[in-house]
């Protein structure tokens, strides 16, 4: 009898509550536990994806590779919360924001370490990897 | 060509929990609104009901409220886009109106918030935007406005008490509409005043008067072709140009953070197909969800240029005296926002304006209206023009 195939939820692993187990794009969940950030390319027409998709609506087809995120990006925006959804109470204050990476943007929190004062509209941050205090990994922004 | 016209509009009350069922809840904006038009279920040839799901038990509602309302053996249909959903549902029925396909059609709006607690439904409308990519960091609605509010802000020099002044001017109409959830009056210093709640943080930097209230309630319009518009009715009102966009979930795959794409590319072709501009309009309804989200709708729909929404609400461009009154019925700030009943519920207030009706807060004289309802943090962007 044929061994029952494993179901791949590595998905499971991103954020502090994750919503997705099935994804085809679960590598993600693997880099980040190499301490990095990866976004994914179709190798048949260029176009940069992040976040990463398997597939490519402009060639209509699966054919996308990783590359890691580097550099760093700009603050477009943030907001500290001061309440948080259900399965987020024990996180809050926390800042979500967006890095705008000039050929892509990144959705994510900023660093408990970066002290709010600091924090301003246009500053030049990046992303890294982030291990939560529940295990789980996501990524944070620090000061560049 | 001909047209199509809104015969009949109703809401209930909104209100914070509403003691019943969510059938008996659409009852109450169908009764109303079936009233308004003189109509019997007989003469309504479908229905259309529009709801955000997950706030409440029932799967299908449309075919369970189809019974409830008398609307056997009528086809019914359901039609979601959060927040947007009752004028995505106009859509449809203007669609299927249009078509011949039917002549007489009810759009139904509902939303029962108070069956889960407050940071469920926070997480439910959280889950509105990108679960895969956001939702796993925590977002909620007023954080992700918070963020358009924070670059509005650094790009223009919006102050917190420009955006208080626009929920002064709610508050200012909401005292006004018995159907609202919110009726006191809210003050500059209720927003600015350290202690008081009004000016507690939610997410920075919106504050709890920043944001509107979660509501239980139900809308009805009724749309009917130019035919029976004008067997059924004394006063229809036209529907002269309908709107509706989408954009990226993800605020990642976003170029505009100082006002909604969805809510420019929408009034765009609304306007088109009215064939009016912005200055033409008497007499708006904006999707207030957040205090932010109204200055931004006063830049998208072209009532001032980019960065300029701040001096509308100054000089009380938008109260019921103003160049551009924007709702004077008290807006999702005050009255309240019933996800699914929201869109229903502006189009009854601008459908009563442009029939002479609204009572203490009529406009003088409008001969064209505007409804601009927005799904989501901008996902779903609708804007309606309707005409006498």
């Amino acid at each position: 009898m044929a061994e029952k195939a494993k179901i791949d939820e590595r998905f499971k692993k991103f954020g502090t509550v994750s919503f997705t187990s099935l994804t085809k794009t679960n590598d993600f969940v693997d880099f980040l536990e190499k301490g990095q950030i990866a976004g994914t390319r179709c190798k048949d027409c260029g176009r940069v994806f992040f976040p990463p998709r398997a597939d490519c609506f402009q060639c209509l087809a699966s054919n996308t590779e990783w590359f890691e995120v580097t550099g760093s990006g700009r603050l477009v925006s943030f907001s500290k919360l001061e309440y948080g959804p259900a399965g987020f109470q024990n996180d809050v204050p926390y800042c979500i924001a967006l890095l705008d990476y000039g050929t892509f943007k990144i959705f994510g929190r900023i660093s408990r370490d970066v002290p709010e004062a600091d924090i301003a509209v246009g500053m030049p941050m990046k992303a890294i990897a982030n291990t939560l205090p529940n295990g789980q990994l996501n990524y944070v922004f620090v000061k560049e | 060509m001909s047209r199509v016209a809104i015969i009949g509009v109703g809401q209930s009350e909104f209100v914070r929990a509403y003691p019943g069922s969510v059938r008996e809840l659409a009852f109450e904006g169908f009764r109303d609104a079936m009233r308004d038009a003189r109509l019997t279920v007989k003469d309504v040839q479908a229905s259309v009901i529009c709801s955000a799901p997950e706030y409440d038990k029932q799967r299908s509602p449309a075919g369970v409220f189809a019974e409830y309302l008398g609307l056997n053996p009528q086809p019914t249909f359901y039609v979601e886009s959060l927040c947007s959903s009752s004028s995505m549902g106009l859509r449809l029925a203007y669609s299927l109106v249009k078509s011949g396909l039917h002549e007489v059609v009810a759009v139904i709006g509902f939303q029962k918030m108070s069956e889960i607690s407050s940071a469920e439904s926070q997480e439910r409308m959280g889950r509105g935007a990108d679960i895969q990519w956001e939702s796993p960091f925590g977002t909620m609605m007023p954080a992700y406005y918070a963020m358009y509010a924070r670059a509005h802000m650094a790009a223009y020099g919006t102050t917190l008490e420009d955006l208080a002044l626009i929920r002064v001017k709610a508050a200012t109409y909401g005292q006004l509409n018995d159907k609202a959830v919110y009726r006191k009056p809210v003050t500059l210093e209720n927003l600015t005043h350290p202690e008081d709640r009004m000016a507690g943080p939610v997410a920075s930097p919106l504050r709890v008067g920043d944001c509107c209230a979660n509501a239980d309630g139900s809308s009805c319009v009724i749309v009917a072709s130019e035919e029976k518009a004008k067997a059924f009715c004394r006063k229809p009102v036209w529907v002269l140009g309908l709107g509706a966009a989408t954009t990226s979930v993800n605020l990642a795959g976003r170029d505009l953070f100082t006002g909604l794409s969805v809510a420019r590319e929408a009034s765009r072709q609304a306007y088109k197909m009215a064939g009016i501009g912005p200055k033409d309009v008497d007499v708006a309804e904006v999707h207030d969800c957040f205090t932010i989200a109204e200055m931004m709708a006063y830049e998208d729909l072209g009532f001032a240029g980019p960065g300029e929404g701040r001096d509308l609400i100054r000089g009380k461009a938008t109260y019921k005296e103003g160049s551009i009154p924007v709702n004077v019925d008290g807006g999702l700030l005050s009255k309240g926002h019933p996800i699914g009943a929201t869109g229903g519920s502006q189009i009854r207030t601008v459908v009563l304006q442009l029939r002479g009706e609204a009572g203490a807060i009529q406009v003088k004289d409008p001969e064209i209206g505007l409804v601009h309802n927005i799904g989501g943090v901008g996902l779903y962007g609708n804007v309606s023009i309707f005409g006498r």
